[in-house]
């Protein structure tokens, strides 16, 4: 059985595959997650938010970026619901919407970050993805400490061959720009 | 026996110790790595989280790549690489549909038939009487709380490797090498993952507990097969211990540093030295 269209209006279901009316709301997800005690709403009242047709309220949660994506919620489900992969569909719409709250912009940036990086390099060039990230979360929350903090790191990394300045890219970047418009432009179904 | 080789991006970046390590260890072996020609990003947490079409187009680019290549098989060293790949695997075998219009995206036919394996399964595959014969050097005194972190197990339907609630097989490893894992409570609890830039209290306090679980348990060492819970166990023990005024000093080993090490494989060679947490 599926939720019907009006009711679930943002297309959660379809987008992550999980069969929503099947959770009975017994709160095992809740029970093993490891962020449960800093959500605002927790997995299974997402869900349940959902179910009842207020899936806006569950986009517009901090939860679920504080989310870690560790499936534990996914893997005990009693009735399989994919709970994590409904978080995912959250995520992705909250981020189409620009519904992402203030507080939990910084992990979305990173985020963003980290995919612009893989669209120009084909693979994840860590420096620059620092560098980026820092830059763009100081004209955001203008800390000097938060941009400064690893710095220290840096020796430490080289000193262990573990820095690479530049790093690694792609020879065939053309086909990763490609796949990245194919999917950012037809990828909300 | 050669074997197709999927580093991630983790590997060939700053977690280059890591496969550093598994390249001696399997060597030692006498496996080979073939590396999949020019591969590109699995995506990670930001393409599930921000895209689902980018979270499957870009493992299944790499799984074409590989059946373009004629691999059948390919050991991802990183559980969130083998997890992304697998993952895509199954959507794509379960889906004709889905099949045609991933291969249109990424240029080349992926039909999901690849094997994914991760470092412990490539272990498994060796055989332990193989590596047993091998050993100079048993492991003697080494107490591992053995840590499986999230997407070794996780999701079950997904990865089908090992019990996702009780896992078992690197302590069956390491105690056939001659080590004594210690039986402790946070094997597959979450370390914080990539959340290491974006949300550092979160992976303070995730790993704190992990650390904290594994010395009331009196390991001696910790034992992982991933590039991040090892970031987070490691690099960011220092931080840790002064967050919350304590001492851990737990030195944290990949699977494949101890079994190099048992297999008597210097630690300059295996990569030990450029660990954070040394033993001092």
């Amino acid at each position: 059985m599926t939720l019907t269209a009006s009711t679930d209006d943002l297309g959660i279901e379809q987008l992550s595959g999980a069969s929503l009316r099947d959770c009975y709301q017994c709160g095992k997800c809740s029970a093993g997650c490891p962020m449960a005690d800093s959500m605002d709403v927790l997995p299974n009242r997402l869900i349940r938010l959902v179910q009842l047709g207020q899936a806006e309220k569950a986009m517009r949660a901090e939860s679920i970026w504080k989310c870690v994506s560790c499936m534990t919620c996914t893997a005990r489900c009693p009735k399989s619901v994919d709970c994590a992969g409904v978080m995912d569909a959250l995520r992705q719409i909250a981020f189409e919407r620009g519904a992402v709250p203030e507080a939990r912009q910084r992990t979305v940036l990173f985020q963003k970050a980290f995919l612009d990086n893989v669209r120009r390099n084909g693979r994840l060039r860590e420096l620059e993805l620092v560098g980026v990230f820092k830059l763009r979360a100081f004209f955001r929350d203008r800390s000097l400490r938060a941009l400064m903090k690893d710095s220290l790191l840096a020796p430490k990394l080289m000193h262990r061959g573990k820095l690479h300045f530049g790093g690694q890219r792609v020879k065939d970047r053309a086909v990763v720009g490609r796949i990245f418009t194919r999917c950012m432009t037809n990828g909300e179904k | 026996m050669e074997i197709g080789y999927y580093p991630g991006c983790a590997l060939h970046g700053s977690s280059n110790d890591y496969e550093t390590s598994v390249r001696s260890c399997l060597g030692k072996l006498d496996v080979g790595l073939r590396e999949l020609d020019d591969w590109i990003c699995c995506g990670a947490t930001a393409a599930h989280s921000l895209n689902h079409k980018l979270a499957v187009a870009l493992p299944a680019r790499n799984l074409a790549l590989a059946k373009r290549d004629g691999m059948t098989e390919l050991l991802a060293p990183c559980p969130m690489c083998s997890m992304e790949l697998l993952r895509a695997n199954r959507a794509l075998a379960a889906c004709p549909r889905l099949r045609k219009e991933i291969s249109e995206i990424v240029e080349l036919e992926v039909d999901g038939s690849t094997q994914v394996l991760n470092l412990i399964q490539v272990v498994q595959k060796i055989g332990l009487d193989a590596i047993i014969r091998q050993v100079v050097r048993p492991l003697n005194g080494f107490r591992p709380a053995c840590y499986y972190g999230c997407l070794l197990t996780r999701p079950p339907r997904d990865v089908q490797f090992d019990d996702c609630e009780q896992p078992s097989s690197m302590e069956t490893i390491l105690a056939a090498l001659g080590a004594e894992p210690v039986d402790w409570n946070y094997k597959t609890e979450c370390c914080g993952a990539g959340m290491t830039l974006a949300d550092e209290e979160t992976v303070l306090n995730l790993s704190h507990k992990i650390l904290s679980d594994a010395a009331a348990h009196h390991a001696s060492c910790i034992v992982v097969a991933c590039p991040m819970c090892h970031v987070n166990l490691d690099m960011k023990q220092a931080d840790i211990e002064r967050r919350f005024g304590v001492r851990h000093e737990l030195v944290v080993y990949y699977l494949s540093d101890l079994i190099g090490l048992a297999l008597g494989i210097d630690e300059k060679i295996i990569g030990i030295d450029r660990h954070f947490v040394v033993k001092k």
